[in-house]
């Protein structure tokens, strides 16, 4: 279990070390410095500028440097708003985004699962049929139609929630369930399939010739085999939230660390994107990790090596 | 029905002699595909509403008057009218011809990355499932390594650096999406190696190229089809996720998710600039995935609902 | 009072396609400790027939239309859900063709066994568990008491095979319903499998319903025997019965299957052609068609009665060949004919 755990984790590093080339790659072929854009800059000082901040070594030299700032949990400053580190932008931007981000998450599964497991049990049904033709519709509008008809609805014609800004507990609502509902609707769906694939099985026909009743087949023979499908897109399913996160937090201006990396990307802010990157992908490694240690503790056939 | 001993010897027989049929006449399979495919009414209606949107788009723009990019600042922003079904935009461009414009290319977009992805997942996943072994291992352990990576901050970051040229884009998309499509045909792929028919054409001696032409490529083809029409909607979401967001169709082009984000900026006193172009991409993811279902339950009638 | 009489069962299946006659009109019964074998082709209805005893049909498609199944004085098909429950696993056990499919990969064998001890007894989780290993160790499986806390997947087929057993036998049912229990298994095991099940009903007293398409397994292990063909009754009666004095075309064309009682060096017999569509309304004699007697009349006609021939003993009496010589005369007879192919409806 642990050098499983360990094995893992130094495979995630390799991974998080992949991703770092290649967005260092992808920043440093990107024409331009991050430095030339706000207004001309005599080149002799712009050359100054780019002294400072490493830029006149090679690619290489670079990245070796920049690597081991970020192993030591440096991640520079930030090159298009000066004074302000990558640390600093993230530590106070980096809570607005877990939070947007846990709450659209648990809201997914919250809903998701339990439509998928009713649908599941009560197959061809209206309590099938209804929640799965949602589900339908909500996998249709993805964030950035769902959040402005959100916004449009409760916001401007209802006038029941704010459409912008991040100050209250109401200002969370539309965000959240902008970015859960398209979520809930998978796990609604993945849960509906992998629940009946269990009910359909050899197994549940003993369970009932034991003299077993379906609640029991549901919760102790099906379910833990039921809600694998969910677990597994657990990861695929944050790295969409925080993708989605890009699109919502610019729709209800929220000053998430979403917003930061679409503006970052746009006016080359290398240091931040870079930061921004390695957070978001080592976060998912995380939760990739998460995801395959359940598994394994669910199903019995897989083991810890 | 005199004489049983005909019937007995032929008996015998009959039982290779169906197998040799149903593996050599595959078309019997396509025919009840479609038999099935056809009562499903609701993937019968999202094929009849999808087609009648790409006719809409493709050649809706020959027929109006308006062109999607000339500008009438003397009628910007007006509601749906007579003259103008959709409305107009904040520079006055008719908003019908710049939804079929924009459809065009959120199509095209599906299309293009569709057959990148297709192109791209077939090989790499034909190859692994019939190499197997550890190189298929090895190569299913990367697809697994790239499905848990944030793929949206690359195509990004790609956009950013190379320019936003709509190729670029359905390259990228394409980059993006073959995953399940190689793991799909790889499974397919591995399944069938294993099944006795295809031992028994190893064993027959048949070359390499024979059986993967006359019973690899037929009895994956299915599933492919089913993915490759999912993967259509989920390319076009990316198309447009990426517009909505600056980066991919720059104006004064057009695609629905352009059009979506332009909406958007002004729903408070314009709502029909979004509601139009969200309408018609809604309706057409809708129509792609219920397609899509509605090809896996009739190609692969073990997974249909009965 | 028999342990069960099973009057006119009827069970269809009503799919799109139209509806399946897979159990039509079967009628048997069973004393307490008796074995009945159900033989037949697959399709021939005898697993549904077992099934619809147990109510483990997938309703819809699948409906009982009509018959009784009367268990201990109560009729299993009129049975309320929560009856129903409680006559499961209690009082009829069930075990499997494929044991590889049958137990849940999820939970450990120990869960599984002590399932129906929980749901039907009223006993502690320890003594549960004691029974549960007792049950492996007399199912033959070595080292059962730390085995029992395994996974399905750590055991072979043939052993989760036994355990299946032990599973069904721990409430110590009146009635085993053995769907071919051993049909997805090596020929090696088959034997034990058979043993085992033969041992433990002498043990417990418990009545068996064996379904197979092995006449061979029959032979050996049956007091009665019933011979279904598409989902009707063909001919029923004492397994001595039926071995030495078969009525029905379609039985003794069966026992000319079984290769251990044909000659050495002979060609093994098959029936020729394919078992009926049951999706398709059966005229006549269900196995008119593939019948290798003479054949008198037309085709078309009542479905034959069931008629007695001696105690204990009655067949599908079929009027439309004449099935009064021995099938090796008839088959002997056929052989003489030069043999050219006719496309077979046959």
């Amino acid at each position: 279990m642990l050098k499983f755990i360990a094995l893992r984790l130094l495979q995630g590093m390799l991974v998080l070390l992949g991703i770092y080339a290649v967005t260092f790659v992808l920043v440093a072929a990107t024409p331009g410095s991050p430095f030339s854009s706000e207004r001309a800059i005599a080149p002799e000082i712009l050359a100054q500028i780019e002294a400072f901040y490493g830029y006149d070594k090679p690619l290489g030299e670079r990245f070796i440097t920049s690597l081991g700032n970020v192993l030591q949990g440096e991640f520079g400053p930030s090159a298009v708003y000066a004074n302000r580190t990558v640390t600093q932008i993230i530590a106070e931007s980096f809570p607005v985004s877990i939070k947007l981000g846990s709450i659209s998450l648990l809201l997914a599964l919250v809903l998701g699962v339990p439509a998928g497991i009713l649908a599941a049990v009560k197959r061809n049904t209206w309590l099938d049929y209804l929640p799965m033709s949602v589900s339908m519709a909500g996998i249709c509008l993805p964030t950035f139609v769902m959040g402005p008809l959100l916004a449009l609805v409760f916001g401007l014609i209802l006038k029941m929630l704010p459409v912008a800004g991040w100050y209250g507990p109401e200002y969370v609502v539309l965000p959240a369930t902008t970015l859960g509902l398209y979520y809930a609707a998978y796990f609604a769906r993945l849960t509906r399939g992998g629940m009946l694939e269990m009910l359909n099985q050899d197994w549940v026909r003993t369970a009932r010739a034991k003299g077993v009743p379906e609640h029991t087949i549901i919760w102790k023979h099906c379910l833990k085999g039921g809600l694998i499908p969910a677990i597994t897109f657990l990861g695929p399913a944050l790295a969409g939230i925080i993708s989605g996160s890009f699109v919502v937090e610019t729709i209800f201006q929220i000053p998430g660390l979403g917003q930061w990396f679409v503006r970052a990307a746009l006016n080359r802010d290398d240091f931040l994107v870079l930061g921004l990157t390695v957070l978001f992908a080592a976060m998912i490694v995380i939760m990739n990790l998460l995801v395959d240690i359940v598994q394994v503790a669910l199903n019995p056939r897989l083991k810890y090596d | 029905m005199t004489d049983h001993s005909e019937t007995a010897v032929l008996g015998k027989d009959s039982a290779p002699v169906i197998a040799e049929e149903e593996l050599v006449e595959g078309s019997s399979l396509w025919k009840d595909a479609w038999a099935r495919l056809r009562k499903n009414k609701v993937a019968v209606g999202s094929l009849v509403v999808f087609v009648l949107i790409c006719l809409f788009c493709v050649l809706g723009p020959f027929l109006s008057p308006y062109d999607s990019n000339a500008q009438d600042l003397f009628s910007g922003a007006e509601g749906p009218s007579a003259d103008h079904w959709f409305g107009t935009d904040t520079l006055g461009r008719d908003l019908m011809v710049r939804v079929m414009v924009g459809g065009r290319i959120s199509l095209m977009v599906g299309l293009v990355a569709t057959v990148v992805a297709l192109a791209i997942g077939v090989i790499y996943g034909a190859t692994a499932g019939y190499i197997g072994g550890k190189v298929d291992a090895s190569m299913m352990r990367f697809v697994d390594l790239l499905y848990a990576l944030p793929f949206t901050i690359f195509v990004i970051l790609l956009m950013v650096a190379f320019g936003r040229s709509m190729w670029l884009m359905f390259v990228a998309i394409g980059c993006v999406e073959w995953l399940s499509m190689a793991r799909i045909v790889r499974s397919g792929v591995l399944s069938l190696k294993k099944q006795e028919f295809v031992e028994a054409a190893v064993s027959l001696g048949y070359s390499h190229s024979r059986i993967i032409l006359r019973h690899l490529i037929p009895n994956v083809l299915g599933p492919v089809i089913v993915i490759a029409t999912l993967t259509v909607p989920a390319v076009m979401l990316l198309e447009a996720f990426l517009s909505f967001l600056g980066l991919g169709v720059q104006p004064p082009n057009a695609s629905w998710g352009v059009l979506i984000n332009e909406g958007q900026a002004n729903m408070e006193i314009y709502p029909w600039l979004l509601l139009f172009p969200a309408a018609f991409f809604a309706v057409t993811l809708f129509c792609l995935n219920f397609i899509g279902d509605g090809l896996r339950d009739a190609l692969d009638p073990k997974s249909a609902k009965d | 009072m028999p342990l069960l009489d099973v009057d006119d069962l009827t069970t269809y299946f009503h799919t799109r396609d139209g509806v399946v006659r897979a159990v039509d009109g079967v009628s048997f019964n069973l004393e307490r400790g008796e074995t009945l074998g159900i033989v037949g082709e697959s399709g021939s209805g005898k697993s549904v027939t077992c099934y619809s005893l147990m109510r483990l049909i997938p309703e819809p498609p699948g409906r009982i239309e009509r018959g009784t199944a009367m268990f201990d004085g109560r009729d299993l098909l009129q049975m309320s859900p929560k009856e129903l429950r409680k006559v499961r696993g209690d009082k009829i056990s069930m075990i499997f063709q494929d044991p590889m499919t049958s137990l849940n990969p999820y939970l450990r064998i120990s869960t599984q066994l002590i399932e129906a001890l929980q749901m039907h007894r009223d006993i502690d989780s320890k003594a549960a568990l004691n029974k549960a290993i007792e049950a492996l160790e007399e199912v033959g499986i070595p080292g059962a008491s730390k085995r029992v806390f395994s996974y399905p997947h750590e055991f072979s087929g043939g052993m989760r095979q036994r355990v299946m057993i032990a599973m069904a036998l721990i409430t110590e049912p009146d009635l085993l319903i053995a769907d071919e229990p051993t049909t997805a298994l090596d020929v090696t095991v088959q034997a034990q499998i058979m043993e085992i099940i033969k041992q433990r009903q002498n043990d417990l007293g418990t009545a068996v319903i064996l379904v197979t398409h092995d006449l061979g397994v029959v032979a050996g292990s049956c007091d009665k025997v019933l011979v279904m063909y598409g989902g009707r009754e063909m001919e029923s009666g004492s397994a001595d019965q039926i071995f030495y004095r078969p009525r029905h075309p379609y039985t003794r064309a069966l026992q000319k299957t079984i290769p251990s009682l044909q000659e050495k060096g002979q060609e093994l017999f098959t029936i020729p052609g394919l078992p009926p569509d049951v999706s398709k309304p059966i005229h006549g004699c269900a196995f008119h068609p593939r019948c290798p007697y003479p054949k008198i009349g037309s085709p078309e006609g009542e479905r034959p009665q069931l008629e007695d021939i001696e105690p204990g003993h009655c067949w599908a009496a079929c009027g439309f060949c004449d099935s009064s010589a021995p099938i090796e005369t008839v088959l002997a007879k056929a052989d003489d004919h030069v043999a050219e192919p006719v496309d077979g409806d046959a």
